[in-house]
This record gives structure tokens, sequence and C-alpha cells, in this order.
């Protein structure tokens, strides 16, 4: 077992008590085996340490070499023409282009004004009011009318969805496209495909929409489907117009909203998990009743058939009380008949309206959701709920906003907000105006949660105080009425976006400009990760987001850092080598960072050519730190994203880092050392880059221990991303290449903003305690995020300073200002508005679970760094013993023997008993320090959508899939199997589970799995003939393939990284990696989630 | 008796370079004061704060522990003994700074969490408190001893 264990590195200690499985797979077999790949840094056959290796019949190389003692001078090595540099083995025939001209477009500042005038000589409406044509600019005059216009025809359209299922996309298709054309004719077959839309005028397109608009998203999100409109954005895209943008989460209530808000992708909250396929689009019925279900199933269904460990007597044959976590062989069919009453039992009460009430955790048995967990309602009118933020880009963990700091802290509940601003939104009004109307005081935009007193006054939902309405304002673009302010889609939207004037310009919007910094030691080189980089780089250098001014440059780097001038009117890349890492500078002023469209010629040969010419270096001494600070200084003048991919511990000059994980203390139940970073370097690196506008995105690709702890700090605080994949390797590693490549294809084509901050203004009173996320706080409120990405997530802790007692309302409002890739200077605006409260029942009663634990994760993460881990875990659990007791102390008229909690916070102890058992905060598990990290940065970096399933896990049972419910979402019938508790219980030997940890799939199949499924979905003909590593389905013609190869894929489309699928057999060793997810059962460290709650019991009673 | 005891101050007061005595530190957190208060109110970056503030820190621990050193020497019990506790808070909170390459304990990227700024803000007008008031107790004792000659 020991050595099974330090072979295989990612395997974790055995987790539960099961009977030792028969025959142990070899351990060459894992995926993330290690021992195969045996790359040894130091293995480099030929290169005496401190030299450059000089390799034949390459100049270039070998002047590198003599001058590897001569210090200051860069070695530029033109290359002649008849000396051919193996890399480019024949002069190109590059057309000569002129000159190239380096000015930038002319006048920024005055951008929006020319093209406003341009716009109105070319729009095709007439504008009766010359002096008020600010709002949406261009051709969209003429869609905006027409979007206001067709309004009832999609209501009708979507009636229509029960008949014609076909109808919905075209719709969606028009209304994106209303407020947003395609920037670039490459997307328009897209668009075509799925709106029609191509008919659209798209002239000055680039100006006038939502930019790099959703519809490109999508297209860059699917990695394997063509399906438009993407799933992870679908339920944003519901009313199109701006009186009827509602979200998603707020509509469940009342049936009335079901004819406001049509959505048929909103699959979330409305799915009643009742209906059959064929029924599948039968939504505007079913909303009210079925989230209002979802919420009490699970509830209802336990109670009425107790579980295992319920106390009660019972006579159903499940495990008894003190056995838990059995044998997975004591499982009997029995239980499955349980599973299927029990789903019988929750569907046949559908309309069951909200429980509200006080909820005994230990009589409950498990409460793990069968379905989404709805949101809780925010106590607002129905107008307000109706037009408020959607919650996926912002989330508040308390819905209604205690009143004054002593509730706040009574409550022992954190308030704050999860973030998610820059997500890809398919429905976006951007509005392009003379004046953005603002508060004189707070600086707040105007949005929906204001006061109009009358038609020339509005008063700040934030700060109270009374402006003036702009005389530009008075005039509704959409309706073309004067006078009617309220109309305005300011007004009638949470989330919009200004197109910025030249007064939000610090410095002309600068161009995209990306660098890549890739790692050519021995180590990187053997791993072959060059190769899938530059393939993947060049297929997609033309959807590189950005405008003719889009710049690109590369920077390779071993012991030494190799520049490539690339300028025009070269005939083929130029590699400068320096070699002096101790003061690194520039060897040439210009050519290093070049026009993307006219050199890209140049460009494509560097990439095609990279990976071959890398292989004649085997250095394996690896200057990052130099490399990082070339970077620095190539980018500093203009700012921009760098992206850097490392495979190896930095080793040579500045930022050198060294191995400090003991491999024998990863399952120490104490303190876990080394959380925090080594140097400041990269921290003050970092700093100096964030302020040049800078941001680094990192990429760690080795095999080793990479401390993650001190290089993530780069990314960290200049608001770059970090991906991590460990054990990489092109041959013995297949899922990290298809990982990288995916990963990697989204990252270059998502859209991006560059010099951005972030302010988020509180009403009076509250203030903003804490940022989390990959950002730098540059003052109280304000965050600069030097590139902002639309996976990036954030949280903010918030504090109550004075009393709100002199308002209803509580609103929040995040101002994201950027430059699009387009060149034009953006503001984002997203308004949240929450009731406030005084009593602690209504605090408790507004409870958003999901987004409290959270929050509490990124407050753990903290304390974990700056105290240390066994602290936050303690924290964790105080949180629940405090909120719980505090509870008690509310309601202690009721004073049951049991342990109740608000029926909002039914799960809290359940996600911080899954919490303490995730791989960021676990102990006396084996668990890599690399890994620990990195999940912790995920943790902080991560938006909560994406987050949710890595904290809890979903387990679905998929070998009866025709038998679930199923929804019909983008013209395909998605199955919806009902979550099923985590706990090996619910593991049953004939079926065949998933389970989506987030970050990876497993497919679990059990010893005496039907062989239909065997046949019909895995292609094999028996359980044994199952090879134990694989990791994709086949494709298969049968029905049941084809559902579960849907409902994957459906899984995958909702995260913007790749999750690699591993069918797991029962019998094989790999089982603990799915049973170490089995939160409700007993780990090393942690007890199951009934005795959990019988801790919290005694601690809370005292 | 008494003038052995409250020769020390006397002696410090003589000695310590003019600005960088207790007049010096207390000047030095006067200026910490102000300048954890510019960060809240959103008036300068934390970057340029903290390199404002970083290069104070050490030459503030660096002059208190000269003047323990100084107590040490005339025998000073009692003094020393009130200066002993701020003296083992510094080495602590010394020992326990963040990982940072430049001297000082201020991290830019830490310094705007609130509760991080105003533990910073407090501990500066506690030690100004405590220099304040040791500077008029030294005072008195060197009157003290400049009277009983």
């Amino acid at each position: 077992m020991d050595s099974s264990r330090s072979q295989q590195p990612y395997r974790n200690g055995p987790t539960y008590n099961f009977v030792q499985p028969s025959p142990a797979q070899p351990a060459s077999s894992a995926p993330f085996d290690f021992s195969q790949g045996a790359i040894s840094t130091n293995g480099c056959p030929s290169s005496a340490p401190g030299r450059v290796p000089v390799v034949s019949c390459s100049e270039n190389v070998h002047i590198s070499a003599d001058y590897n003692t001569c210090s200051r001078t860069a070695v530029r090595k033109p290359l002649p023409s008849p000396c051919i540099h193996p890399a480019f083995p024949t002069a190109p025939t590059l057309a000569v282009q002129t000159a190239v001209t380096k000015h930038l477009p002319p006048v920024y500042a005055s951008r929006p004004h020319s093209m406003n005038e341009s716009l109105r000589s070319q729009a095709p409406c007439t504008l009766t009011s010359p002096s008020y044509p600010m709002f949406e600019p261009s051709s969209n005059w003429q869609n905006t009318e027409k979007l206001y216009r067709h309004q009832d025809d999609l209501k009708a359209a979507h009636y229509g969805l029960r008949s014609t299922p076909s109808q919905t996309p075209s719709a969606y298709g028009q209304q994106a496209s209303c407020f947003s054309t395609f920037p670039n004719s490459k997307y328009e077959p897209i668009a075509a495909q799925h709106g029609g839309v191509s008919g659209i005028p798209n002239t000055n397109a680039q100006y006038q929409l939502s930019e790099p608009s959703t519809l490109q998203q999508d297209a860059c999100l699917s990695y394997n489907h063509q399906t438009g409109l993407g799933l992870a954005d679908a339920d944003y895209q519901d009313g199109s117009s701006p009186t009827s943008l509602s979200s998603s989460g707020d509509s469940e209530s009342d049936g009335s909203t079901t004819t406001e808000s049509p959505d048929p992708a909103a699959y979330d909250t409305l799915e009643g998990g009742t209906e059959p396929v064929s029924s599948g689009i039968e939504r505007p019925m079913q909303k009210a009743s079925g989230a209002s279900h979802i919420a009490t199933s699970g509830w209802q269904g336990h109670s009425s058939l107790p579980p295992g460990y319920l106390n009660t007597g019972s006579s159903t044959p499940c495990a008894p009380p003190v056995q838990v976590g059995p044998p997975i062989t004591n499982l009997t069919g029995s239980l499955t008949t349980l599973g299927l009453q029990d789903r019988g039992v929750s569907s046949g009460t559908p309309g069951r309206t909200k429980f509200s009430g006080p909820v005994n955790l230990l009589q409950e048995g498990s409460v793990a959701p069968q379905q989404p967990v709805d949101l809780p309602q925010v106590a607002l009118s129905h107008h307000l709920r109706k037009l408020n933020c959607n919650p996926e880009v912002m989330r508040c963990t308390l819905t209604a906003v205690p009143q004054s700091q002593a509730l706040l802290s009574k409550a022992k509940l954190p308030l704050g907000l999860l973030l998610h601003p820059f997500k890809d939104l398919s429905q976006l009004p951007v509005i392009t105006s003379s004046v953005i109307v603002r508060c004189r005081t707070c600086r707040t935009y105007i949005n929906p949660f204001v006061t109009f007193m009358d038609q020339r006054r509005w008063k700040c939902n934030l700060c109270s105080r009374l402006n003036e309405v702009p005389e530009e304002f008075m005039f509704n673009p959409v309706t073309r009425n004067y006078g009617e302010p309220q109309k305005r889609p300011e007004v009638q939207n949470a989330t919009v976006e200004f197109v910025a004037p030249s007064e939000y310009m610090l410095r002309p919007p600068q161009a995209a400009v990306y660098l890549f910094v890739l790692d050519v030691t021995y180590s990187a080189i053997e791993s072959g990760y060059l190769q899938q980089v530059c393939a993947v780089l060049l297929e997609n250098l033309d959807r590189l987001p950005g405008d003719s001014r889009t710049r690109i440059g590369f920077l390779t780097f071993d012991g030494s850092v190799h520049f490539y001038k690339l300028q025009q009117g070269l005939t083929q890349p130029h590699m400068l080598v320096v070699s002096d890492v101790d003061d690194m500078f520039l060897p040439t002023p210009d050519g290093l960072l070049v026009n993307l469209q006219e050199n890209k010629e140049i460009v494509q040969e560097l990439l095609q050519a990279l990976p071959a010419t890398v292989t004649q270096l085997c250095d394996t001494r690896c200057a990052f730190g130099p490399a990082l600070r070339a970077a620095h200084l190539l980018m500093a003048a203009v700012g921009g994203r760098v992206t850097v991919f490392l495979s190896q511990l930095p080793s040579l000059g500045v930022g050198v880092l060294h191995p400090r994980e003991d491999p024998n203390r990863r399952s120490d139940s104490q303190n876990i050392l080394h959380l925090g970073p080594a140097t400041d370097f990269y921290k003050r690196l970092a700093l100096e880059c964030s302020g040049q506008q800078i941001a680094v995105d990192l990429f760690v690709l080795g095999n080793q221990y990479m401390d993650i702890a001190s290089l993530s700090c780069l990314s960290r605080y200049s608001s770059g991303a970090v991906y991590y994949y460990p054990g990489y390797h092109h041959i013995h590693c297949p899922i990290q290449v298809k990982r990288l490549r995916a990963d990697l294809h989204r990252y270059l084509t998502r859209k991006i903003g560059f010099e951005a901050v972030m302010r988020i203004r509180c009403t009076t009173g509250l203030s903003v305690h804490t940022f989390h996320g990959n950002l730098f706080v540059r003052s109280t409120d304000l965050l600069s995020l030097p590139n902002v990405n639309p996976d990036a997530g954030f949280a903010v802790q918030i504090s109550v300073e004075d009393s709100l007692s002199n308002c209803n309302t509580a609103s929040f409002q995040a101002a994201l200002l950027y430059t699009s890739s387009k060149g034009d200077r953006r503001i984002r605006v997203h308004t949240l508005c929450l009731p406030v409260v005084t009593s602690l029942s209504d605090v408790y009663d507004g409870a958003d679970v999901q987004a409290v634990t959270c929050l509490l994760a990124n407050m753990a993460v903290d304390r974990a760094v700056s105290s240390n881990l066994s602290d936050a875990r303690a924290a964790l659990v105080n949180a629940v013993h405090d909120s719980l007791s505090s509870f008690r102390s509310t309601t202690s008229n009721l004073q049951q023997a049991g342990l109740t909690a608000p029926s909002t916070l039914r799960l809290f102890p359940l996600y911080i008993l899954a919490l303490l058992k995730q791989t960021a905060f676990r102990v006396a598990i084996s668990t890599r320090l690399d890994e620990r990290v990195f999940m912790m940065l995920c943790i902080k970096a991560l938006p909560l959508a994406h987050l949710l399933p890595a904290l809890h896990p979903d387990l679905f049972r998929v070998d009866k899939l025709s038998e679930q419910p199923s929804l019909m979402i983008n013209e395909r019938i998605v199955p919806q199997p009902p979550m099923l508790p985590l706990s090996s219980q619910h593991l049953h030997l004939d079926g065949v589970y998933l389970l989506d940890s987030g970050f990876e799939l497993y497919l679990w199949v059990g010893r005496n799995c039907s062989s239909s499924f065997l046949r019909d979905v895995l292609g094999m003909p028996n359980y044994f003939s199952l090879s134990p590593n694989m990791s994709q389905l086949p494709e298969l013609q049968s029905t049941a393939s084809q559902q579960l190869q849907t409902f994957i894929a459906w899984l995958r489309e909702k995260r913007p990284f790749y999750v690699p699928l591993h069918v797991i057999k029962d019998d094989s060793s790999e089982r603990k990696r799915i049973l170490q997810h089995m939160v409700e059962d007993r780990s090393e460290s942690a007890p199951t989630y009934y005795d959990f709650l019988v801790q919290i019991q005694t601690h809370v009673c005292k | 008796m008494f003038v052995a005891t409250h020769n020390g101050p006397q002696f410090v007061c003589g000695q310590a370079p003019p600005g960088d005595g207790p007049m010096g530190q207390r000047g030095t957190y006067a200026i910490k004061v102000i300048a954890f208060d510019e960060l809240k109110t959103d008036y300068k970056n934390p970057i340029d704060q903290c390199g404002t503030l970083n290069p104070l820190v050490l030459r503030d621990y660096c002059i208190h522990g000269l003047f323990c050193v100084m107590f040490l020497c005339a025998s000073e019990m009692l003094t020393l003994v009130l200066n002993l506790p701020l003296l083992v808070y510094h080495v602590w909170r010394y020992a326990n700074r963040p990982v940072m390459s430049c001297h000082g304990l201020y991290d830019p990227t830490t310094i705007m969490n609130a509760d991080i700024l105003a533990y910073c803000q407090k501990e500066s007008w506690c030690k100004l408190a405590f220099y304040l008031l040791s500077f008029f107790y030294y005072l008195y004792s060197m009157i003290y001893v400049l009277v009983s000659y």
C-alpha cells in the first residue's frame, strides 16, 4: 500500500474502511502516473552546467555560445540568407509589404464623437430630434426599435416553443443581435446559423456592440460542439427588452412572471423533475411550482423515508445507525428501491410551497439537494426583483441586509458579495451617450433603483442625494419620446455597459498586446508542450481578440533569454540571445513586439519552426526571473497580457526557488507548511507589472514540486490566471495534453479587457472590508485589474459601519472600467438592490448558503496562508457553531432537543463539512502541496458557479438516463437525473454513477452493472474487459450512449475550462479518487455528516 | 539612590542625536498615523505609502533597542522593565512580518485589508501614546536629577 502510494502521488490514503478491492491495478496504468514520465531535469545528456550548448550548423546559437562570455552585448544574428538556421530552413517567400506604419489611429479621445457623426450619417432611420441621438448609435437604431416592437412576437414565439422548439435559437439570435452585432465578419456565419442576423447592416460594428458579443464567446467556448448560444450564459438571455430583463432566479414565486421571462434555457430553476422527455419544454407552467418544489423535495423525501442513520426506529432495510460508511458489498437492492421510492414521493408533490420554518437537522437525515439549490428569494417588490442584477453576476451572502453591525454580528454570518463582473452575457444593453448620468456626490451610475422625484430630479439610492436629470437624458431613444427618463435603458437594466467618453481615459486606449514567454529548458522540451502551444496558437492566431493595432511578441528562456525579432521586412525571424541574466536588457529597441496583422506570415513561420528549433537546446537551467524581467521591460511602455509557460523550478538569476515540500509530510494532520510564498520577488514584479497595466497569466506544467505558492503571486496581484497541469507529458499523460489544448483555446479566444479598474460602491453606512480574487487593491474600494477576463470571479467582504435605519433598501454597484480589445473604453455597471431588515429571523431567512460557504472558503484561505491550516479549519467549524447557536438563541421558545437550523441554512453544515474534506483544507490525507495551493487559488479566483461543484460535488446515477426527466436545451434533449447524496451508501454495485467534482468527472462503473450499459455506452462486452484507465467514452449510436454524451457535454459546457472524464471500475484502486469526494462518509480526519451534526449539537447546546 | 536611578534618562536625553530621540520617534508615529489615515481616505497609493513607511520601521526598532541597551548600561531597571514589553513586541512583530526582501513590515498587497489597516493604525496610536508618556517621564526624571544635584 505504501509503495503504491509513493508511486502515485495523486492517490490519497484509504478514505474508507472498505473491504480492500480485488487486484490493485498496476500503478503504471494510472492516468496521473508520474513514474512513467520519468522526466529528469538533470538528465540532460550533453550540456555542462554554465555552458550554452553549441549546435552545429546553427550560426545563431553558435554565436550565443561565444557571447556567453561577453556581457552586455546582445547577439544580433541577422541570419544571412546562405546560412540556414535549422529552425528556418528556407528563406520564406514573404510578400514584401510597405514599411510598417507605426501610426496609431488618430486621436482616440474623439472617437465616439466622430463615430457618432459617421453613424448618424449612416443611420437608416431618420432622427427626429438631432440633439438627442446619443443612445445606441448606428444601425441599431433600427434594430432596437425592431427589438421593442418584436417583443410581443418574441413572447409569442416562446409560447410557441412547446410546439416548435426550433424557433428558440432564432428568436434569441435576434435578440442578441439587436444589441450586439458581430464585430468581425468571421463570426457572422455562426450568427447566421443561429440567429439569421446576417441581414442586419453591420457598418461600424466594432463600436456598437457588446464587443466580442457572447456569440463569439460561445463559439470559442464550445470545445466540441457547435451550439452557438452558450449554455453558460443562456439563462441571462431572457427578456429581450429592458422592461423585462429579469434574472432567472427571481421569478419562481409568481406564476405571472412566466409570461415575462420565458427563457427556455433557465433550466436550473425550472425543472420539477417530473416531466418525461417528450414534454421537455413545458416550462412556463412548471416554473412556479417546480422551483419551490426543488427546495423541499429532498427534505420531504427523507423525512418520510428515514435514511440509515436516522434515530427513529425504521423498518427499512438500511444500514444500522452506528455503521456509517458501510462496506459497499452491504448495499442491497432494497436500497435501490428506496432510492426510487424516494423520487416517487418527491415527484408526487410538486406543488408544495416553500418550507420556511426551522429545520431539525438531526432528524432530517440527508439534506443533500436533488436538484440545483435555488436561491433565497429577495424580499423586494415584484417590480424591483425583476430589475435586479443577475445572481450569476453579483450575489450577496445575505439577501436581506442587516440594519446594523450589532445585528450582523449577532447573526454570525459573513456579509459579502460574490462577483463575476466580466461574465459573458448574451444580452447586454450597450449605451453610447454623450452624457453618463452619475450622482454628483458619490459618483454612482444611474441605475434602476434610483427614485425619480419628479421629471427633473432623481435621488441617488446610495447616498440619497438629489441630482438633476440632464437635458439629454430626458429623451428616450427607445420610445423616442421626450420626458421619459424612467424608461431609459440605464434605468431599466441592472447590468448595462456604457461606451465611455474621453474623460474616462488617462491615456489613449491601449491596443491589445500579447506576449508569450515560453520555457525551452530541457524538461520543457521533454514534456513536449511546445508543439501543442504553438499548434493551438497557430489555429487561433486570427481569433485573438483585437483590432488592427494588435501586437504580439515571443520570448523563450532556458539558461538565457531569447528574443525574437519579427519585424516586417525581415525574411525570417531573428533569434536574439541575451545570456547576461543578472542584468536584463532589451537587445533591440523595436521589432520584438510587432503588429500581428502586418506580420502574420513571419509570426506563423516562427510558430511552425519554434518547436523544432528548441529541441536543439538542452539547457537544464531555468532563468525564469530574468525572462520575466525582460517581459516587463518589453511591455512596460504599452501594457497588455503576458502568457508564461513554466515547467521547472526557476534556478538561475533573480527569483530562484527551491523545493520546499517534504513528501513525507504530505499527510500531516497538524501544520501544513509553506502555503505562503518563499520570496517576494514575484509579488514585487507583479506590482510593478500592475502599475504598467501588464497582467501575467501562468501555465505551470511541471511534474515536480513547482512552488505554486510563490509563483502564483505573479498572477494574483496582476489580475492574471493560473493554470496547472501536474505531470504534463505529451505521451504519458494524454489527459493533460487535452486539457492544455482546450484551456488554451478558450484562453486565447475569450474576451479580454485591458487597463481595467473596478470600483464597488455600497449604500452609505456599508463599506467594503476585504477583497478576494486576483487583483490589487489600490484604495479602499478601487481594484486595479491590468487585464480582466470573463472567467475571473471576485469576492468582497462588507461591513456595516453606520446604521441603515434611514433606508429600506441597500444597494451595491460594481463598475468595471476597461478598454475593450477593439480599443474603446467601456464601463460595465452592475447594480444589486437588497432589502434592509431589522430582525434576526429575517436575516436568516435571506441567507444564501452557497454564497456564504464560498465567502467563508475565501476567508479560510486567507487565514490558512496568514496563520495556519488548523486555524482555518477551526474557523470554518466555528462559523457553523456560531451561526447555529445564535439561531438557537433567537428561537429559544422552540427549544427542541435536536439541532435546529433555519431552512435557508439547512445545507450549511453539509457544505462546511465538504469544505473540510476539500483538497485545499483537508488534513491527514496525502495531498501534494501544489495541488492544495492551486485549489486555494481556485477558491479565491473562480466565480461561484464554477467553484460550487468543487466544494460540494454532484453525484448522478446515469445508467438509466432514459427513465429520467429531461430538458430541451438548444435543440438537444439533456437528461436531468436527480443528484444523489454524497455517501457511498448510494453507490450500488449494479449502477453507474457520474461524479462531477468541478475539475474532473468520474464515471464509476459498478461491478454488477447491466451488460446493456457496458455494451451500449462503453462499447465493452463485459465488465472485465473494461480498461481501468479509460478517459473517453466511445462514440456509439445507441440512445443510452448519446444521452450520456449529451449529459456530459452539458456539464462541461457550464465551465470555461476542460473537465476530463475518468472511467473508474468499482474494483480498481482508482476507486479512492471517487470515494474521497463522498463527503457524508467518514474520512481520515473528518467525521461523517451525522457525527459532525452531533458534534455541532453538543457545542451548540452547551 | 535617586540620582543613580534617574541618571539614565538624563544620559539618554543628552546623548541621543537630535530628532532621532524620543521626539524623533514620536514624529515617526505621528507620520504613521497620518499615513494610515491617508490610506484609509484614499489619498495615496498603497505601494508608495508602504515605500515611505517601511524604512522607518527598522529605524524605530533600532532606536528603541538602543535605548533599552543604554538603560541596561545605566542599570535603570525600572525604566528598562517599562520598555521591555515593547521590545519583546518589536522582536515578535518583526519575526512575523510578511515575506519581504526589503526591510519593513507593511506589505502593499495586504495593507488595504480593513483588518490589517485598522490594526496598524491602532498600533501606531498606541505607540505614539507610549512614547509621549515615556518622553514626559524621561523629562521629569531629567529635571528631577538636575534639581537634586
